[in-house]
């Protein structure tokens, strides 16, 4: 098969996948079946790309005409590529995740959560693909319409709020500023296609390059740059696996992926450089990184925490496309990959003492390690992939972000990175350790298992993923050095 | 036989709804042939308006004497591309909205007035064709009180008695604007002598400096701007769409604002010319601010509303402005932008109101309170709102984001980009209104009313759908629309700079 | 003198603001349409002053005259009274309509009744 009816059929596949989940409802294990089905086939087909990218093939695809000269294209490149093989390799893990989780918890309206989540899905695919600003505004759009029956799930008030705000803010901000930022771009280029070295390099003026850069940066909410990031936080309230798929790789990434493909391939990084037009934007991403641990500190709520922390951490691959160097660029795109892996562990983890012993908040959970050693050994795992130390993957995209702000002569970025690290250290790592050696308060902890069987090898799986990145990142890495024109 | 009516085209897009409508009363008795006539009617005239249109993109303008009395001295025909393409708006929402009407209409007006119901209808229909496709000053006047006076008609007939207030508050303002209309047509012929429209494109030239034609002028743009709801004007509005009856609302508001845009368009760059309206006269500064200050208020209004179908008709007032927006920046590019809206909005609001009428056929209220819960009762019709909704807001894919780049682009293009920010701040509060309605229509715990609702009947589902998968259609499919758009605004713009 | 010679403009000007006004100002549905079909009246007038042709008389064909006043002003206002006596008849129908369901056809208690008009 054809790379790009590869690509073609990765993101028709959820779609249609979508009718016989629907279909199937009433039989949860043939509904289930089909997803799980559908999802590795996905995987496949993504997978089945990477020679050809890698070999340095960019299939191209024209789906639809749109006005002359728009269109939505597909056009597969490396830095897509990472983006579509995370997506698709955690969404086959987190299906398997979710059945355990969504039985033992009980949810409601279950056949909509897997068609909704099927449509995401193919969205995040489409942002993955994307060959030109359009196609890539149009997936965002869809991707943020097809999460909203997820996040309000629960169907209270409170996910109602939280649903509000989180159309509220991202539809807001991307028709607001996004959209108005691609019409620009469209009315000074005549065109909106990512181009290798930059569509707008040399096009426009300096001052009006970091206004555009501005709006291409807030208008994009999903990356979650203070202070348009309240909605991920509220978005918690959905149920685990959407918030640990969503919330911290198909939804967040798509945004963060943006803004990479953005300075890349709209911008070009030499262009934004010789502007200079990125450098007041870098304020932003380092306070975000910052005050974002900052705030994960004092959360009580496990999934709140893991909230801040995912905000601060999308910041670093702000940071990293705004640097504009290329081993920066590398960095980002590799903590895409690095940083997805990391967090879904925990965020299982969250899910999985949710499930076994209901409990949400984080001093609750003295004790807990020596009734669910594996989750919190996973738990373990995946901090130490956040937190960049070996031997798990983070500590590769850490390294290279750190390189690439010395490359770009942004020492105060290294710094802090560095005290972010140490941060990430600070309220991670006392989750474990309370639980292994602190001493329960109430003897009724004793009663409580590990999750369900398809929540652990879930679990399994994303935690050796991490330590698997610890130790062969080529395929990740080999993808990032291209983007930024390394052959 | 053919081949003489073929030759009668013109005529007989205003003859035949003319003619069905006293069929309507002489076959009163039996209201199933009534509707079927109707039926037949808006098809056939949605027939010749496609062969029209045909007509005039390979051919050019077409000029069509009636009763063989040549111009300038009997009533000109006159079809380019720009009434070309309103006609077969306005024909084409009323091929879809003619099906809807009957299960809609047999359940919210009295039987022995539904004959009267369906008369109106298509003298409304004949009005407003005819004032697309005259070629005859005075007789846009005319055709224009025959629509305005079926209208009232058609809205005193709701079922709440404020559809009666409603209608008699339009009937004030649409009279007043009509007589100003009038006085600005008189001014004209006076300082020429003429009233065909062609005639008098060519005779006023020679007296661009007179006051009485500037003031002619003015009444005009403010008898046309009462009609289309033009802002401060727009008071009429938001009544007479939020009590008429279902099928009148969707037909009225997808039609009667977009016929009268055309009024405006056909007098202000054909009739008066671009220089003396654009140069002479501040009329591009006024649209603009007119049309700002309408899409600002009327969006921002809109959110307050309890009542879905005034909430629409204030949304309405906003799209005015966007129109209206694209009229003054005075570019082929900004007309391009309008033109495109008018027949996008045509399409939106119509599938709104139509989707909303569904709601209403089962639970006889609008009211938001009453909406609560609806959408999982009525998961069709409530998912056909949503939508056209969502095209209102202009996401991609939906006809409404088309209008909106290209208005965008216009507003870019002369340097105007607060414009650009306005219209897509216009977007972010529709998206505020529509949602409201969404969240509310979804996760409220049902009303009384809509605990008993059942999904509408596809009598009104099949016709509210083909008008969303046309939302979706046009939005997709670009070619046509913008085709003739560009096609019309480039004929309007024959005259600029 | 200029001023006395244009006093059939003069009067519609009046009629015109007078029938406005009262449309305005007026709280009874009967004396708005009144007050509108003074208003449009005005017109009639403005129309058919329009029409006049100096030292013209009126446009029958009569042995040895030459100049006619325009005709055309007064066949455009004949079909634009049929148009405003429609309205009027619309209108009062609608007034009667509006009696029946409110039992008035003052603005302001309807208004009581109704908080939309």
């Amino acid at each position: 098969m054809s790379p790009a009816s590869a690509m073609q059929l990765a993101v028709a596949l959820p779609v249609a996948a979508s009718v016989p989940i629907v279909l199937t409802g009433r039989s949860p294990n043939l509904r289930e079946l089909v997803t799980l089905v559908t999802a590795a086939v996905v995987l496949g087909l993504v997978g089945s790309t990477v020679p050809d990218v890698l070999a340095g093939e960019r299939p191209e695809l024209t789906l639809l005409q749109l006005l002359p000269g728009l269109s939505l294209t597909f056009r597969l490149e490396p830095l897509g590529m990472i983006f579509a093989l995370v997506a698709s390799f955690l969404w086959l893990v987190t299906s398997i995740y979710s059945i355990g989780y969504m039985r033992g918890h009980h949810e409601q309206n279950q056949t909509r959560f897997y068609a909704c989540f099927a449509l995401a899905i193919a969205s995040a695919l489409g942002v993955a693909f994307a060959g030109n600003m359009l196609t890539l505004f149009v997936a965002y759009e869809l991707l943020s319409l097809s999460t909203y029956p997820l996040v309000t799930h629960a169907g209270t008030d409170e996910a109602k709020r939280a649903g509000r705000l989180y159309l509220g803010i991202l539809m807001g901000t991307s028709i607001g500023f996004m959209l108005l930022a691609v019409m620009w771009t469209w009315h000074i280029t005549g065109s909106l296609d990512f181009r290798e070295g930059g569509l707008l390099a040399g096009q426009i003026e300096g001052p009006a390059a970091a206004a555009l850069l501005a709006l291409y940066v807030f208008g994009i909410g999903k990356a979650a740059v203070m202070p348009f990031h309240r909605w991920l936080p509220a978005a918690m309230v959905a149920p685990t696996p959407v918030s640990a798929l969503l919330h911290a790789v198909a939804v967040v990434k798509s945004g963060v992926f943006a803004i990479l493909k953005i300075c890349v391939y709209l911008f070009g990084l030499d262009f934004l450089t010789s502007t200079g037009a990125s450098d007041w934007l870098l304020y932003f991403a380092g306070a975000t990184i910052l005050i974002g641990s900052l705030i994960a500190m004092r959360q009580d709520n496990l999934k709140a925490r893991l909230a801040y922390s995912t905000i601060s951490q999308l910041s670093y691959i702000v940071a990293g496309a705004l640097l504009a160097s290329s081993l920066a660029t590398t960095g980002a795109a590799m903590h895409i990959a690095m940083h997805a892996f990391g967090k879904i562990t925990l965020f299982f983890c969250a899910g999985a003492i949710l499930v076994a012993a209901h409990k949400t908040e984080i001093s609750q959970m003295d004790g807990l390690g020596r009734v669910m050693p594996l989750t919190f050994s996973a738990f373990f795992i995946g901090s130490l992939s956040i937190i960049g130390l070996p031997p798990t993957g983070g500590t590769w995209s850490k390294f290279y972000l750190a390189l690439g702000s010395l490359e770009a002569g942004q020492m105060w970025i290294l710094v802090t990175l560095m005290i972010s690290s140490v941060l990430n250290i600070a309220y991670l790592l006392p989750i474990p350790i309370r639980a292994f050696f602190a001493v329960s308060a109430d003897s009724e902890s004793q009663a409580i298992k590990e999750a369900p069987l398809p929540c652990l090898i879930a679990i399994g799986a994303s935690t050796a993923g991490c330590l698997y990145l610890f130790f062969d990142p080529s395929v990740v890495y080999e993808l990032a050095r291209r983007i930024a024109g390394g052959g | 036989m053919l081949s003489v009516l073929a030759n009668d085209l013109p005529a007989l897009q205003v003859v035949v709804p003319l003619v069905s409508a006293p069929l309507c009363l002489i076959l009163a008795r039996w209201p199933r042939i009534v509707w079927l006539l109707c039926l037949a009617a808006s098809w056939t005239s949605l027939a010749i308006a496609i062969e029209l249109l045909d007509q005039v993109l390979s051919g050019g303008t077409i000029s069509y004497a009636m009763g063989g009395w040549a111009a300038p001295w009997g009533i000109e025909y006159r079809i380019d591309a720009v009434n070309a393409y309103v006609i077969l708006i306005v024909t084409g929402i009323a091929s879809v909205v003619m099906p809807y009407a009957n299960q809609s209409v047999a359940k919210e007006i009295p039987a022995d007035r539904v004959p009267l119901f369906y008369a109106l209808l298509m003298l409304c229909l004949t009005g407003l064709l005819g004032m697309t496709i005259t070629g005859d000053a005075f007789n846009v006047f005319v055709f224009l009180e025959i629509s305005s006076l079926s209208m009232y008609g058609l809205i005193s007939m709701g079922r709440d008695r404020r559809a009666l207030t409603s209608a008699f508050q339009y009937l004030v303002m649409g009279t007043i604007g009509g007589t100003f209309i009038l006085v600005g047509i008189g001014f004209l012929y006076v300082v020429t002598g003429t009233l065909n429209m062609a005639d008098l494109a060519m005779r006023l030239p020679e007296v661009t400096q007179l006051r009485t034609l500037h003031t002619g002028f003015a009444f005009l743009v403010v008898g046309i701007g009462l009609k289309l709801a033009m802002f401060p004007l727009h008071l009429w509005l938001p009544n007479a769409y939020a009590y008429a009856p279902s099928t009148a609302t969707a037909f009225i508001a997808a039609t009667a604002t977009k016929v009268a845009v055309y009024a405006l368009l056909r007098f202000v760059f054909t009739v008066i010319g671009p220089v003396i309206a654009y140069q002479d006269l501040p009329f591009g500064e006024i649209a603009k601010v007119l049309a700002v200050l309408g899409l600002v208020t009327g969006s921002f209004v809109a959110i307050f509303q309890e009542n879905v179908k005034r909430m629409l008709a204030y949304s309405s007032v906003a799209q005015i402005g966007y129109i209206l927006l694209g009229i003054g920046l005075a570019t082929v590019m900004g007309l391009t932008a309008s033109m495109l809206h008018l027949f996008n909005h045509a399409l939106i609001k119509g599938a709104l109101f139509m989707a909303v009428g569904c709601l209403f056929y089962r639970t006889r209220s609008v009211r938001l309170d009453d909406l609560r819960g609806i959408g999982r009762k009525m998961p069709w019709s409530f998912g056909a709102f949503v939508i056209a909704g969502l095209s209102l807001i202009g996401v991609p894919l939906t006809a409404g984001f088309v209008s909106k780049w290209y208005l965008v682009q216009a507003s870019l293009e002369v340097g105007q980009w607060p414009l650009a920010v306005l219209v897509l701040g216009g977007s972010l509060l529709a998206i505020i209104y529509i949602w409201r309605v969404v969240e509310i229509a979804w996760f409220g715990s049902p009303s009384t009313r809509a605990a008993e609702a059942t999904e509408a009947p596809l009598g009104l589902l099949i016709p509210t759908w083909i008008l969303v998968l046309a939302n979706l259609y046009f939005g997709t499919h670009t070619g046509l629309t913008v085709g003739v758009a560009n096609l019309a605004a480039r004929t309007l713009a024959e005259g600029l700079r | 003198m200029r001023f006395l010679q244009l006093y059939n403009y003069e009067i519609a000007i009046f009629l015109a603001m007078v029938g406005l006004y009262i449309v305005v100002s007026s709280g009874n549905l009967v004396k708005k349409i009144a007050g509108l079909s003074m208003f449009q009246i005005s017109v009639f007038i403005l129309y058919i002053s329009m029409g006049v042709v100096e030292g013209g008389t009126v446009p029958i064909l009569i042995e040895g005259v030459q100049r006619y006043s325009n005709p055309l002003p007064h066949v455009l206002i004949l079909t634009a009274i049929v148009v405003g006596v429609a309205t009027t008849a619309v209108a009062l129908s609608l007034v009667i309509r509006i009696n029946e369901a409110y039992g008035t056809a003052e603005e302001d208690e309807i208004h009581e009744q109704d908080e939309s008009f």
